[in-house]
C-alpha cells in the first residue's frame, strides 16, 4: 500500500512541468536495485516489457524528461536577462522553427510597449546582425507575411488622445467587412492598417464601439480567422489572451508548445501590473486560480520559481 | 562641415530687444532679423525663443509667421523650430499634401537620417500632434505607395556592415525577375528594398548594375497612370536615398531645384536651412564639382529678395 502510494508519489515527479527534485532524493535516492526494478514494474505507462526480457524505458518519454530537467533553466535565464534580449531571442526562436510560430511573432509584437518593442528591435541588431523585419519579411512566405511584418515595425503613439469618431468610423470598417463576410481578410488593407498603426487606447476604443454597434466582442467574430483573432486580443485585450494561453498549457499532456508557453507567459509578464490583472482574469474566467493550476501541473524547483514570480504581484 | 557663422558669445536678451525693434511698428526691418537669426545656431535659437517669450509674453515664432511672408518666412519659421520639430512639422506636411503625399520629403527623411535620428523626430511628432506619424501616413495614402511610405518610415534598418554577397546576388536576380515580368509592385522588391540594411542593399544594387548592364532607377520606369508612377517615383526616390550618400543626394536635390524652371524653392529651403549646421559645406563643395558654379552664385541667380538675402547668409555670406 506504501509501495502504492510512493510509485504514485514518483511518477507524478517525472510528470508534467518540471521534475520534482526534492523526490528523486528523498525517495528514490534510496531506493535499492530490487525496490526500482519493482517500480519499473508496476509502472506500465513508463516502462514496457521488451522481448530480450528487460523493462524498457519509453523512448518518447526520456526525450521529454530531458526537457523538464531544463524547464527551471530556461525559465531562470529568460528571468533574467534584459527584456529586449529575452524578446529578440523569443522572436529569433519563433523564427527559427521549420514552420514558424507567427502567434509567438505576434504576441510579442502585440504587448509590449512601443519603447520595449523598439528595444527587442535593436538587441535583435546586436544579437543576430540582421532586423527581425528583413528575417520576417525573408522567411515567412505566406499572406500573413505583411501584417506580421507591419506589426513589428510598429511604434505606436501611447499618450491619452483619442479621437473617439475616428475610432468609431474604423469599428464601422470592420464591421462591415465580417458582415459583408470578406475572404481574406488578413490582406485587407485597411484591416491591416488599423491594426498596425493605430494606438492602443484607440484600438481599445474600436473594440467597444464595435460592441455597442453590434453586440458582439469583435474577436469572437473573428473565429473565422484566427491570427487576426489573436491581434485584435494581443492588442485589446491582452490578460484575456495570455488566461487562454495558460488555461490551455496547464495540463498534463500537452505538446512541447504549449509547455513552452507557460515558461515564456508568465515570465514576460511577470512585471508591472499584467500578472496582477491576468490573475484576476484567470480567476474569474475559470473558477480556480492561476496558483492553483501551477500546483496541479508542476514540480519541483521549476514549480516553485513560477509561483515565486507570480506572488510578486500580490 | 556646416556653412552656419554664429559668434561664441551672445547675448539672449540683446537679441531679443533687436528683433522686438525690428518687428515694430509698419513694416519689418527684414535685414535686422537675418542678420541676427542668419548667424544663430539651434541651442542660441532656443535661448532667444524663450527669453522673447518671457519678455514679451509671446511666441516668437508666431509674432515672426506674422510679421513675414512668401518664401521667406517659410524659410524663417522652418530655421526657428528645433530640428526633430522642424522634421516633424515638415513630415506632417508633406503627408497632409493633396492630391498624394509628398513622398519626397518623406522618404528623404526616413533613408538619409540613421535609425536614431528619426526615432528623435518621430517621438517630436507625437509630442507635438498626439498620433504617430506611421498612423497618419497610413490613412492619407492608398494601396502600394501606402505600404511603401509605411515600411519605409517604420522598418528599423540593421546599420551594420556586414555584406552577405551570395544574398546581394540572389536578391539581385529576384529584382531583375521582377522586373523583367513588368510587376513593379511586386512585393520582392519592395521587401528587399524597405528591410534589408543599406550596406546589403548597396552591395545588391551593385550586383544589379554589374550583372544587368544599368542601374535598377533607371529601369523602374514606366509609362502609366499617375497612380503607378507615384508609387514608382517613390521607389526610384527609396534607392537614390539608400545609395546615394546624404551629400551627394542633397546636391542632386537642390541641383534640380535651381534648374526647374518653375523654381522649387521648398526643396530650395529644406535642404539649405536643414544643413546649414550639418554639413551644407560639403554639399557646396559637390555642387560646385558638378556643376562648375558655385551653390551661392545659382542661389544667387534663382531667388530673390529677402528670401535670396536669408539663405545667403546660412550658405555662409558676410555681407
Amino acid at each position: 500500500m506504501a509501495e502504492a502510494n510512493a510509485y504514485a508519489a514518483l511518477t507524478k515527479a517525472f510528470s508534467g512541468l518540471g521534475v520534482d527534485e526534492n523526490l528523486f532524493i528523498s525517495t528514490l535516492g534510496k531506493w535499492n536495485r530490487h525496490q526500482r526494478q519493482s517500480y519499473r514494474a508496476s509502472t506500465p505507462g513508463f516502462f514496457k516489457e521488451d522481448e530480450r526480457q528487460f523493462q524498457r524505458w519509453n523512448d518518447q518519454h526520456i526525450l521529454q524528461l530531458r526537457q523538464e530537467f531544463l524547464r527551471l533553466k530556461d525559465a531562470v535565464l529568460l528571468y533574467t536577462m534584459h527584456p529586449w534580449e529575452r524578446d529578440a531571442r523569443v522572436f529569433k526562436e519563433a523564427l527559427l522553427l521549420k514552420v514558424p510560430r507567427h502567434d509567438v511573432l505576434i504576441e510579442a509584437a502585440c504587448t509590449r510597449s512601443s519603447e520595449d518593442l523598439l528595444g527587442a528591435r535593436k538587441a535583435y541588431h546586436s544579437l543576430f546582425d540582421h532586423s527581425i523585419e528583413e528575417d520576417i519579411a525573408f522567411n515567412i512566405q505566406t499572406p500573413e507575411r505583411k501584417l506580421l511584418v507591419a506589426l513589428v515595425s510598429s511604434y505606436r503613439y501611447e499618450g491619452p488622445r483619442v479621437n473617439d469618431d475616428l475610432a468609431k468610423s474604423e469599428a464601422k470598417v470592420f464591421v462591415n467587412a465580417l458582415k459583408d463576410g470578406k475572404k481574406n481578410l488578413i490582406e485587407d488593407e485597411e484591416i491591416v492598417r488599423i491594426l498596425s498603426t493605430r494606438s492602443k487606447l484607440h484600438l481599445k476604443a474600436i473594440y467597444s464601439h464595435y460592441k455597442e454597434i453590434t453586440g458582439k466582442f469583435l474577436d469572437e467574430d473573428l473565429d473565422g480567422d484566427l491570427t487576426l483573432k489573436q491581434v485584435v486580443q494581443c492588442l485589446c485585450v491582452p490578460q484575456a489572451y495570455f488566461s487562454q494561453i495558460l488555461i490551455a498549457s496547464l495540463k498534463l499532456d500537452v505538446d512541447e508548445s504549449a509547455k513552452d508557453s507557460v515558461t515564456r507567459v508568465i515570465v514576460t509578464r511577470a512585471d508591472d501590473d499584467d500578472m496582477k490583472l491576468i490573475k484576476e482574469e484567470f480567476k474569474s474566467k475559470y473558477g480556480t486560480t492561476l496558483t492553483a493550476k501551477i500546483e496541479e501541473v508542476a514540480n519541483g524547483s521549476y514549480k516553485d520559481f513560477l509561483l515565486t514570480i507570480i506572488a510578486k504581484s500580490d | 562641415m556646416a556653412t552656419l557663422i554664429f559668434p561664441q558669445e551672445f547675448s539672449p536678451i540683446n537679441d531679443a530687444e533687436a528683433i522686438r525693434k525690428a518687428c515694430k511698428g509698419f513694416g519689418t526691418d527684414e535685414k535686422a532679423l537675418i542678420a541676427i537669426l542668419g548667424h544663430r545656431n539651434a541651442t542660441q535659437r532656443k535661448m532667444i525663443r524663450k527669453t522673447y517669450e518671457e519678455m514679451y509674453k509671446e511666441d516668437l515664432v508666431k509674432r515672426l509667421e506674422s510679421e513675414l511672408s512668401g518664401h521667406f518666412e517659410k524659410a524663417v519659421y522652418r530655421w526657428m523650430l528645433d530640428p526633430e520639430e522642424r522634421d516633424a512639422v515638415l513630415l506632417h506636411v508633406a503627408i497632409k499634401e493633396k492630391p498624394i503625399p509628398d513622398y519626397t520629403s518623406i522618404i528623404e527623411l526616413s533613408c538619409i537620417y540613421s535609425p536614431q535620428e528619426l526615432l528623435v523626430v518621430k517621438r517630436a511628432y507625437q509630442a507635438r500632434y498626439k498620433r504617430s506619424v506611421e498612423e497618419d501616413l497610413a490613412q492619407h495614402s492608398i494601396g502600394e505607395l501606402r505600404k511603401l511610405l509605411v515600411s519605409v518610415v517604420g522598418i528599423y534598418r540593421y546599420d551594420g556592415d556586414e555584406i552577405d554577397a551570395r544574398l546581394a546576388k540572389s536578391e539581385a536576380d529576384i529584382i531583375c525577375n521582377a522586373i523583367k515580368s513588368k510587376e513593379f509592385n511586386h512585393e520582392e522588391i519592395v521587401r528587399i528594398i524597405t528591410t534589408r540594411s543599406k550596406t546589403q542593399l548597396r552591395a545588391t544594387l551593385n550586383h544589379y548594375k554589374d550583372d544587368h548592364g544599368s542601374s535598377l532607377t533607371k529601369h523602374l520606369r514606366d509609362d502609366g497612370e499617375k497612380a503607378a508612377n507615384a508609387f514608382l517615383g517613390a521607389l526610384r526616390t527609396t534607392i537614390r536615398c539608400i545609395a546615394n550618400d546624404p551629400q551627394t543626394y542633397y546636391e542632386k536635390v537642390i541641383r534640380r531645384a535651381l534648374m526647374k524652371s518653375g523654381k522649387d524653392e521648398d526643396s530650395v529651403t529644406r535642404v539649405i536651412v536643414s544643413r546649414a549646421e550639418n554639413d551644407l559645406e560639403v554639399i557646396k563643395e559637390l555642387y560646385y564639382k558638378r556643376n562648375s558654379v558655385s551653390l551661392d552664385h545659382a542661389v544667387s541667380k534663382n531667388t530673390s529678395g529677402d528670401y535670396k538675402a536669408f539663405l545667403l547668409t546660412l550658405l555662409g555670406n558676410q555681407n
